[in-house]
């Protein structure tokens, strides 16, 4: 099985985050950025996946911060084949436009699967995963807890609300959306990942800046507010749902 | 690189070759290996020999089982432990690579000191732990601070430009080096849970004003100052070492300096014996020693009221030698009594933060009766002392958190000697 996983770089909280001039975004110039926590998941299952078929695994970033060659490198320290880095100095991209970019890496690459964490903290104009699968025009399955191997197709367990779980069978190629790996993202000692960095592991392909395509304009930005106090509730079911509602009707809501 | 405790043998007394045959039989090599497994039960040494096999691991295989270790060992006294324990199960089988044990040894090397075949845990342990890190197969307590001290230079994930934070408000200058663009006499490093943790900010603090106090000409590296590496090096992550100390070396040899202090004694431990090899090479002390030898110009004055008891950290202590500076300190306190523990000096129990147990307390539960810090609090509380104090930046967290877990909240008060220095000086100590 062939799988491409879809590494991205959002914004580092460890920063404190402050907003630019005009209060549109974040202010850039200083921030750092880190892999996005469930495609970190999404690479992880990806793994698991050819450990147990063969195949090949091969990592796709953007070029939108200096932190995604890192990346890129970790994961083929991990046990990724190959890495492709879409652009350079792309700046920060929209999810459309991420997902524009994705769309035509994939294209050339045939693969049979496509793994993406489920969601990511900047997106605010859809889902990568979702936008990918439209472009691809292939099914797609989101907030994928668990995936098996099946006779040429794949199971895939999805997660509800409440406990509950649905195991759907796909056929391939597909993209899934990744909530968590089935085992916590391994470990990759710093040895190896230097090891990757001076390897030809990293193929740059060059890509023209997309132009912004979600119609989503930002008018501002406010960072929120720490409100003060909790309440803790007492009591039953029956009893805290109707203080829930007396709190509620008192804060003039419903 | 083996640094036997007390040597129990004058290595110039000893004939070493590394091929001699003496009437048939040949005793080739190191004086101390073993030259054959005792034969009660042949066993299948498979297990042994991966050890022993791996580069540093060699003196694993020179145990003969007589346990003096086992009566020191810090883990074994709230668990079951100790380098004879560890032989015995890889005589008989178990694959230390994946095991639990691996992840338990504290390197306090009380072990080493006794050891009359110097099977020695320093080398062994990072060893094995390497190949461990290196297979992926790290307690995922652990795995997360590595991949925390690889992003942000500190173990705790703290954004490295608050490094400096902890100067913040202080109303005794510490200058950044690379502000001042002079050679300082004396540039301190600071380490990381002296510079983000609550209680080691406090500490700095007070440390920073008996500097000042003294008229030192100090500076600090500020957020070019990184972890230290020598926790990672003996928790397994040598690539993550090597990548920090080059990063350090790189750092420090910008700037001009004639004394590097350190008030950490991980740090000093891998300033003196990692760094060199690596092109590093300073004067490093200890900040307990360089204020030993100040004790004059200090002017200790307040009277400290206190029953005070203190713990000597490994790293400084069993690992360095140096015993003497902390008492030194704490004896020129006016008005305070000092009583000792019974398990001090070269014996002293370990606090259970090294060899990267500072970030193993989950796994440490799950086979200790309680944590070495909780063991030691008890020790302390039984001396009859008010107050702990400590030198070495990981205790003051997991003693106050252990005086906490003991129930004996308000009884003992946990302290570093900078802190009590500066109430002894007048100084503030917020």
């Amino acid at each position: 099985m062939n799988i491409a996983v879809l590494l991205r770089a959002v914004p580092d909280p460890v920063e404190e985050l402050e907003l630019n001039e005009d209060e549109t975004d974040l202010d850039r110039d200083y921030l750092g950025y880190v892999l996005n926590e469930f495609d970190d998941h999404a690479l992880e299952e990806a793994l698991l996946l050819k450990e147990e078929v063969g195949g090949t695994v091969t990592v796709l970033g953007l070029g939108t911060a200096d932190e995604v060659d890192q990346m890129l490198y970790t994961a083929v320290a991990k046990g990724a084949d190959g890495a492709e880095r879409l652009g350079s100095d792309l700046g920060p991209l929209d999810a459309h436009s991420q997902a524009g970019l994705f769309v035509e890496a994939l294209r050339q690459g045939g693969y049979d699967l496509v793994l993406s964490g489920v969601q990511a903290s900047d997106e605010l104009d859809g889902q990568v995963g979702m936008l990918v699968a439209a472009g691809l025009d292939l099914p797609h399955v989101s907030v994928v807890v668990a995936t098996t191997p099946a006779d040429g197709a794949l199971r895939v367990t999805k997660e509800y609300w409440g406990g509950i779980t649905a195991d759907y069978d796909i056929r391939l190629p597909a993209v899934l959306g990744i909530q968590a790996a089935r085992q916590a993202p391994r470990y990759v000692a710093v040895a190896r990942i230097r090891q990757a960095q001076e390897s030809d592991s990293l193929t740059e392909i060059d890509v023209d800046p997309p132009a912004p395509s979600s119609g989503l304009r930002v008018t501002a930005v406010r960072i929120p507010e720490a409100g003060e106090g909790a309440a803790m509730i007492e009591g039953d079911e029956e009893a805290a749902a109707d203080r829930i509602v007396e709190i509620l009707a008192a804060a003039g809501v419903g | 690189m083996t640094r036997p405790v007390s040597p129990k043998v004058d290595p110039g007394d000893v004939l070493e070759h590394e091929e001699y045959v003496l009437e048939g039989m040949d005793i080739s090599g190191h004086w101390n290996r073993m030259f054959e497994q005792r034969v009660i039960v042949d066993y299948d040494v498979a297990q042994l020999d991966r050890v022993t096999d791996v580069e540093g691991g060699e003196s694993m295989g020179w145990c003969y089982q007589c346990a003096q270790c086992i009566a020191v060992c810090p883990v074994d006294h709230v668990g079951d432990y100790g380098p004879r324990k560890i032989y015995r199960k890889l005589q008989i089988g178990y694959d230390l690579f994946t095991d639990p044990d691996l992840w338990l040894c504290t390197t306090c090397i009380n072990c080493l000191r006794v050891c009359p075949k110097e099977v020695d845990m320093l080398q062994i342990m990072p060893a094995v732990r390497k190949e461990a890190v290196l297979a992926g197969d790290v307690p995922g307590e652990l795995q997360d601070v590595f991949e925390k001290t690889a992003r942000y230079g500190n173990p705790l994930g703290k954004n490295p430009k608050r490094r400096i934070a902890w100067t913040k408000g202080l109303e005794v200058e510490v200058p950044i080096i690379a502000d001042l663009d002079r050679k300082v006499d004396v540039l301190w490093w600071v380490s990381d849970y002296p510079s983000y943790h609550p209680r080691g900010m406090e500490a700095s603090r007070c440390l920073a004003r008996i500097l000042t106090h003294l008229g030192v000409d100090f500076a600090v590296l500020g957020a070019e100052e990184r972890h230290d590496g020598d926790s990672m090096l003996r928790a397994g992550e040598q690539g993550l070492f090597e990548m920090l100390a080059d990063q350090n070396i790189e750092t420090l040899n910008q700037y001009e300096f004639d004394v590097l202090l350190t008030t950490d004694p991980h740090a000093y431990n891998a300033f003196l014996h990692e760094y060199p090899e690596r092109g590093g090479a300073y004067d490093v002390l200890h900040y307990s020693r360089f204020l030993a030898d100040r004790i004059a110009g200090l002017g200790l004055s307040e009277e400290i009221a206190k029953t005070i008891t203190f713990h000597d950290p490994c790293y400084l202590g069993r690992h360095n030698g140096e015993y003497e500076a902390p008492r030194d300190l704490i004896e020129a306190l006016p008005g305070a009594d000092f009583v000792e523990m019974w398990r001090i000096r070269e014996n002293g129990y370990c606090c259970g933060g090294g060899g990267g147990g500072m970030w193993l307390d989950g796994l440490a539960a799950d086979h200790q009766s309680m944590r070495l810090s909780e063991k030691r609090v008890l020790e302390a509380v039984e001396t009859g002392a008010d107050t702990l104090c400590v030198v070495c930046p990981y205790e003051v967290s997991r003693f106050e958190d252990a005086v906490k877990s003991t129930n004996n909240d308000g009884a003992l008060e946990v302290l570093d000697v900078a802190e009590l220095l500066a109430r002894a000086m007048g100084l503030p100590t917020d």
